[in-house]
């Protein structure tokens, strides 16, 4: 199989999670579209990967999963702070930081 | 010797420092301190001049450098004090005058309640006065001069709650600044063309400078004279500066601040010998600022104010003998000094009247005081007949021989001069007797005011009086005393130098006139004022007294010709201002405030909205990056 169709599942994922994040309120849905961009990237560098046959890719990719599993940790604990405060996990109505 | 010379001006200088600084706790005596000090510096002048007259007639100057003051590269200004005669003569005059001046206040500022800072101000216009006269260089002179400024304004204005004299203090101060840019340019002038301003360099260097250049050192000096000693055309503050109090008047117009100017001329008088044309110039000042004062001095019913105009015209006939050069310099000086008797006795005799008259200065209100204040009517009457010139009296003496130098002039010129100064002593004789028959003769005229307080006119404390006397003594003798074996003359010759000139009337005829137009002068004056009931109200009087009124024009005449185009430019840049450079400003501020309201939408606090900018500025990002790899 064409390698190249893993670039353009990668990019059609990262799109979907662009388009998540841009359009959903829930900060948990958010989230999964965050995480969902991830992973385009860590595929898209996998594949990268092997088209050049060396290991670099591959290793990025351990490191976006390390530093997302991170992200996730601190995120999570972030909206479910506000989610007591608030009781909600919209992230429209947290909109306090403007003029 | 030398070190006693600084004290001169330390001595009155702390008398300021103490009194200004000492608060309320020296109100009870500070009067007693100022005047301590004044006199502690008289006596040191005293003790100088003692010594000077034990030395040789040429090594009489001592000289004093205090400290270095601006050492800086080849620039050199020290703070350093220069005694000869010519100084000598006028620490005398200021410490001696000004001491009978301190007493006299004693008495005069009894309930006032600001009299311990009155005392510190007296006390720090002597400082700035000897200051003046004492510094070896133009710099250190002009240290006193700004001093003397600043004191005659904060005297002027002393009585502040008044506008009129909040007024006068402001119009003194700001001519004065006019002589006084006169006086730093040719300092600036001195240094780029002698390369330093202390006297002697620059006095005895002349002959290597350009006369163009002298003419102009020379033109700017006498700005400078023309301002502080109140010369035409600037003359004007002169007469409103009557708005201090009366011993203040007195200490202007005889000991102090009048008389810098006729100082600064004769002290650089080498360089107007090098500048005919600046030395034309002095005479023709001197010689229109004596008829100025004279004709104001005519028309003016307050009594100050026409011993102001007298004074305006006796430093005029000072200005023009100092103008003659070396003919003049001796007795330019010697009717400073005369001049310095009779008008300090003349003003404080005046105070003395307006002290027992509720301070009422119309003449027109006073009449038959000689009953009143025998001892005021005495002592104003020995100077009135020593400023007319009356024969034997000091003004004699000194008057006549500045008559005599102005026709030794020679020439047409001489003609004119000399002209001029008889037919000012012809008017000096008529107002004076004026104000003599209006004040002490005649009935009386006064009238109680609309509170009805009725004057009581009586005669002053001898704190008061004691000072006068003295004054009258000096105004009776000291003229004569001058003449005896041309002892002024000897006395001041090596420093300033002299010289008989030549003139085509012999001496004799020269006092003979003087007489004549002394007796039509009081005549005239008897006729209209001794003779006749004086009404109590002016009339309306012919043309030229209604214009002496109002000071020959003068105030109209800046009024028109300076501060109206001030105004109108001032207005100009304000529109200017207002329009073009706060247009420019307050529109740059109007753009940026409203692009700023427009951007701040973009702030909305949604973090979605954010996360679009984001995506579409990479997205920008991107392509750009692929367009540039493409092309």
């Amino acid at each position: 199989m064409n390698p190249v169709n893993y670039l353009y599942l990668a990019a059609l994922l990262f799109t979907i999670g662009a388009a998540g994040v841009v359009i959903r309120r829930n900060a948990i849905v958010l989230f999964m579209c965050v995480e969902l961009m991830l992973n385009a990237c860590n595929l898209a560098f996998v594949t990268f990967s092997r088209l050049h046959g060396n290991l670099d890719g591959q290793i990025i990719a351990f490191f976006t999963m390390v530093v997302a599993a991170a992200e996730v940790v601190v995120g999570l604990a972030i909206i479910v702070t506000v989610f007591r405060s608030r009781h909600s996990a919209s992230v429209d109505d947290a909109s306090l930081m403007k003029l | 010797m030398e070190n006693l010379i600084g004290l001169l001006v330390a001595a009155p200088l702390l008398g300021a420092a103490l009194l200004l600084c000492g608060g309320r706790r020296l109100d009870g005596k500070g009067h007693y301190i100022g005047t301590a000090l004044a006199a502690a510096s008289f006596v040191i002048g005293a003790v100088l001049f003692a010594d000077m007259l034990g030395r040789g007639e040429h090594d009489r100057a001592l000289h004093s450098k205090v400290f270095s003051w601006i050492p800086v590269g080849g620039f050199r200004a020290d703070v350093a004090f220069q005694l000869d005669q010519l100084s000598m003569t006028f620490v005398l005059l200021i410490t001696g005058v000004g001491t009978l001046i301190h007493i006299y206040s004693i008495g005069y500022m009894e309930h006032d309640e600001r009299r311990r800072r009155f005392f510190g101000y007296l006390n720090l216009f002597l400082a700035a006065m000897l200051l003046l006269v004492l510094a070896d260089n133009y710099l250190l002179l002009y240290v006193g001069w700004e001093g003397v400024g600043l004191a005659s304004y904060l005297l002027i204005g002393f009585w502040q709650h008044k506008p009129s004299a909040a007024t006068a203090a402001k119009k003194a101060f700001i001519v004065n600044r006019v002589g006084d840019v006169g006086l730093s340019i040719a300092i600036m002038l001195m240094f780029t063309t002698f390369g330093t301003f202390t006297f002697a360099p620059v006095l005895t260097d002349v002959d290597n400078a350009s006369e163009g250049k002298l003419t102009a050192i020379g033109l700017m000096l006498l700005l400078a004279a023309c301002g502080k000693s109140a010369q035409v055309p600037l003359q004007s503050w002169l007469g409103d500066a009557m708005e201090g109090p009366t011993p203040v008047s007195a200490l202007i117009h005889a000991a102090t601040m009048v008389t810098a100017g006729v100082y600064l001329i004769t002290r650089s008088g080498a360089i107007f010998e090098s500048a005919p044309d600046a030395q034309t110039a002095v005479v023709t000042v001197g010689a229109v600022t004596l008829l100025f004062g004279a004709i104001v001095g005519c028309a003016k019913d307050d009594i100050k104010k026409a011993l102001a105009g007298s004074t305006m015209s006796q430093i005029g006939y000072m200005i023009l003998a100092a103008g003659l050069g070396p003919i003049g310099y001796v007795f330019a000086i010697m009717h400073l000094v005369t001049h310095g008797f009779f008008k300090a006795g003349l003003f404080l005799g005046a105070g003395s009247v307006m002290h027992g008259m509720n301070d009422e200065v119309d003449m027109r209100k006073y009449g038959g005081l000689r009953k009143y204040m025998p001892v005021t009517f005495v002592t104003f009457g020995l100077g009135y007949l020593a400023i007319i010139g009356f024969p034997g009296l000091s003004g004699f003496w000194s008057k006549d021989k500045i008559i005599e130098a102005a026709f030794a002039k020679g020439g047409t010129e001489g003609w004119i001069l000399g002209g001029a100064a008889l037919l000012g002593a012809a008017i000096t004789a008529y107002y004076m007797t004026r104000v003599m028959l209006l004040t002490f003769f005649g009935e009386k005229r006064w009238v109680p005011d609309e509170a009805g307080n009725e004057p009581h006119p009586h005669e002053s404390p001898s704190s008061m009086t004691i000072p006068m006397i003295v004054l009258a003594v000096g105004s009776v003798f000291a003229g004569g005393l001058f003449s005896l074996n041309d002892s002024f003359l000897k006395w001041l010759e090596p420093v300033t130098g002299h010289s008989h000139g030549d003139s085509p009337l012999s001496a004799a005829t020269v006092t003979a006139g003087t007489m004549v137009v002394l007796v039509i002068g009081v005549a005239l004056a008897w006729a209209q004022y001794g003779r006749r009931p004086v009404p109590r109200t002016a009339p309306r009087g012919s043309l030229l007294t209604r214009a002496a009124r109002r000071d020959l024009l003068q105030d109209d005449f800046n009024h028109v010709a300076l501060v109206k185009p001030g105004q109108y430019l001032t207005r100009g840049l304000v529109y200017v201002d207002h329009k073009l450079v706060d247009g420019v400003v307050n529109g740059t501020a109007a753009g940026v405030g409203g692009l700023s309201g427009r951007l701040r939408k973009l702030q909305n606090g949604y973090a979605r909205t954010y996360a679009v900018s984001m995506f579409g500025g990479a997205a920008v990002l991107i392509a750009a990056t692929l367009l540039m790899r493409a092309v």
